[in-house]
């Protein structure tokens, strides 16, 4: 076999597990959206901030210590201790409840019925002010992320690949991890949503507001539990992509990466999210592999826009979205 | 007491259909005009300059342009960066290209030309809506920003990528490069804007503002009584563009002098653009110098008084102002959705009845 085929091969499977993760993020994404309408600009800073408070709470940093020191003129920045990672997850999570709570309460209560580019906007808002809060709660230094997932070159499929081809692909252990964990949580998800009286009335109130609420639906819960979930969502991808690249301010732009994804899928679809997320991370590993050494390479900053732009003048509802029916 | 309408009798329409009614709204403004033209460019320094009127005039003309099409169209753009770097690119292309010609014509024209990219990013908007169509505004930002960093054709070859702005004089003054004189850089700048201001003003208030508002407010309706939705968008994203790109220009050549493109125009400079035209007033002029004027001073004033003043580390200042901007916004949103410019309405509907209580 050429090698051309066997890189692009390599690339492929790179972009899928790519994908997987743009997926993740997305998938925060589509939650809010179907049950509360708002378009969740800050999912990737949510991300970015859970990821923050996981390294925080194991490294046992104290927050707020940066600015504690200058105002008081104190020295500290540790309490000495190391939280186990599972406890730290969970307490992480307690956050992510609380910030759900937060943000329902005290921004999204007073913008009921707002138009949805005006919750878009204050999500935007949210998403700055989260960026700074989390950088004063915890510091905005690089940090790195180790849960105890697994890391670096897979053997087997090196191995597999190297009889098969005479090439071993390089697939990062992380990714496959990540793929079975994305899997997992779209399939509890899916439990969730199909099987569970919370999840029912999740739906509903995605369905419709006013007839979930006359049926006794409490919706202050529901999107609080709906914030508490895609903030679980997003401490995933945070764990994942902090374990990747490092807790770092990039990591909130990782929000930036699933919005194509987003349009291409279709705003109010899980599978649409998933098979976004796989089109977008395999059509722009192939696009930049293929084309892009010849147009000056990085094209993965904008090709997945562009391809999704493309793709919206065809068909502006996304591939799963619900169809777009406009009255006056 | 002094602020009133009574006794100012309109006998004409053009009386009645002037930008300042009121007689003392139309004398503060022409006050403002004189002391901005007449008084300022005589105390105007480096710092004051580049801290604060270089930035807020440029800004405001990029805020004018966004609130065009966000404003007055209601199409969210998240692209502004992206088209401001056209302007700054197509102007130092001219500029290189073309060095005799003046830096006025080159700017105006850098303006055309990120009309015309506008136009192009803005032909998705007649079949996507709403925030559909802001991502799709960032397929402008990134791609372009790719562009002028990836194609060395933009930035002519140049070792570094970066574009940097050769000296160029308006009557003998030098206008760019590293000789510039404060007043000279400020009085360039505040052409532009006030032109600038007055077009909008006036293309809002006429028949082509009045389509752009239909469109926002609902465009099945406007295409319903006859508003042509294809020219309505259009043409919002042609004058918008124009305005942005006519800031690009200034920003990079008048302000920065030498521009990397991701740094100065990337996508927080498209957010920053957007906050300024939410905190000011969607839909308002005004509301764009006011947004603009506030996010320009905000950082200063806290670097003054945490970082100077407290002695706090700058990061801290800088994280902060992160919190501030965006508790702004959401307060805004929530508490006036119309902004600064609204907060001024209804100032000036209390003083129209003051002292009195009804």
């Amino acid at each position: 076999m050429p090698d051309q085929i066997i890189f692009g091969m390599e690339v492929f499977l790179n972009g899928l597990m790519a994908g997987v993760l743009y997926a993740l993020v997305a998938l925060g994404f589509v939650l809010i959206y179907k049950a509360s309408g708002i378009f969740n600009y800050a999912q990737g800073v949510m991300a970015l901030f859970a990821a923050l408070t996981l390294v925080g709470i194991m490294d046992g940093q104290v927050p707020f210590s940066h600015l504690i020191n200058a105002v008081l003129g104190t020295d500290f920045h540790h309490f000495g201790w190391h939280v186990h990672s599972l406890l730290a997850i969970i307490l992480t999570m307690a956050v992510m409840v609380l910030l759900a709570w937060g943000v329902q309460r005290i921004i999204f209560r007073h913008l009921v019925g707002q138009e949805p580019i005006i919750l878009f906007m204050a999500t935007i808002g949210l998403a700055y002010f989260m960026e700074g809060f989390g950088d004063i709660m915890w510091g905005s230094d690089i940090k790195k992320l180790d849960v105890g997932l697994p890391q670096g070159l897979n053997g087997v499929i090196d191995e597999v690949t190297y009889n098969m081809f005479n090439y071993g692909f390089f697939i990062d252990n992380l990714d496959i991890v990540a793929t079975f964990i994305a899997a997992a949580l779209v399939g509890v998800l899916v439990i969730f949503s199909q099987y569970t009286k919370q999840g029912r009335a999740m739906r509903a109130v995605a369905d419709d507001h006013q007839a979930a609420l006359s049926v006794g639906v409490s919706l202050n819960f529901i999107w609080i539990m709906v914030w508490s979930v895609a903030g679980f969502v997003a401490l995933v991808a945070g764990i994942m992509w902090g374990t990747k690249s490092g807790v770092q301010f990039s990591l909130s732009l990782i929000a930036l990466k699933a919005l194509p994804v987003l349009m291409l899928g279709g705003f109010t679809s899980i599978p649409g999210a998933i098979v976004g997320g796989l089109i977008i991370g395999v059509g722009e590993k192939l696009f930049e592999f293929a084309i892009g050494p010849l147009v000056g390479g990085a094209t993965e900053n904008w090709f997945a826009y562009v391809l999704a732009l493309i793709f919206l003048v065809f068909r502006p509802q996304g591939l799963f979205g619900e169809k777009i029916i406009e009255r006056v | 007491m002094f602020y009133r309408e009574a006794g100012d009798f309109k006998t004409t329409y053009v009386d009645d259909n002037q930008t300042f009614p009121i007689k003392f709204d139309r004398y503060r403004y022409y006050a403002v005009l004189a002391f901005a033209v007449a008084v300022v460019p005589f105390f105007i320094n480096d710092y004051w300059l580049n801290a604060i009127f270089l930035p807020f005039l440029i800004y405001s003309i990029a805020a004018i342009g966004l609130n065009i099409l966000v404003g007055y169209c209601g199409q969210v753009s998240l692209g502004t960066g992206g088209f401001m770097a056209v302007g700054a690119y197509a102007a130092y292309k001219l500029m290189t290209a073309f060095p005799d010609v003046s830096i006025f014509f080159h700017i105006i024209i850098a303006g055309g030309i990120t009309a015309f990219v506008g136009v192009l990013f803005g032909l998705p908007s007649l079949r996507i809506k709403g925030f559909y169509l802001a991502v799709a505004t960032l397929a402008a930002q990134f791609f372009l920003v790719w562009l002028f960093n990836r194609v060395p054709w933009f930035y002519n070859y140049s070792a570094s990528g970066q574009i940097s702005a050769p000296e160029r004089t308006i009557f003998g003054h030098a206008v760019t490069g590293a000789n510039v004189a404060p007043w000279v850089a400020y009085l360039f700048c505040l052409f532009f804007v006030i032109v600038s201001a007055i077009v909008a003003r006036n293309l809002t208030r006429g028949s082509v503002g009045r389509k752009w508002m239909a469109i926002r407010d609902m465009d099945i309706a406007a295409e319903i009584i006859g508003v042509n939705p294809l020219t309505a968008k259009i043409s919002a994203f042609a004058v918008s563009s124009f305005f942005v790109g006519i800031s690009g220009a200034l920003f990079f050549t008048v302000y920065l002098g030498a521009v990397e493109v991701g740094e100065a125009f990337g996508i927080t400079k498209s957010f920053l653009v957007l906050f300024m035209i939410i905190i000011g007033g969607l839909g308002s002029i005004f509301g764009s110098f006011a947004g603009a004027a506030f996010l320009v001073l905000l950082p200063v004033l806290l670097k003054n008084t945490l970082v100077t003043g407290l002695g706090w580390p700058t990061d801290l200042a800088a994280h902060l102002e992160f919190m501030i901007v965006g508790g702004l916004i959401i307060v805004f949103l929530i508490a006036e959705p119309h902004g600064i410019a609204q907060l001024w309405r209804v100032t000036k509907e209390k003083l129209r009845l003051w002292p009195f209580p009804h």
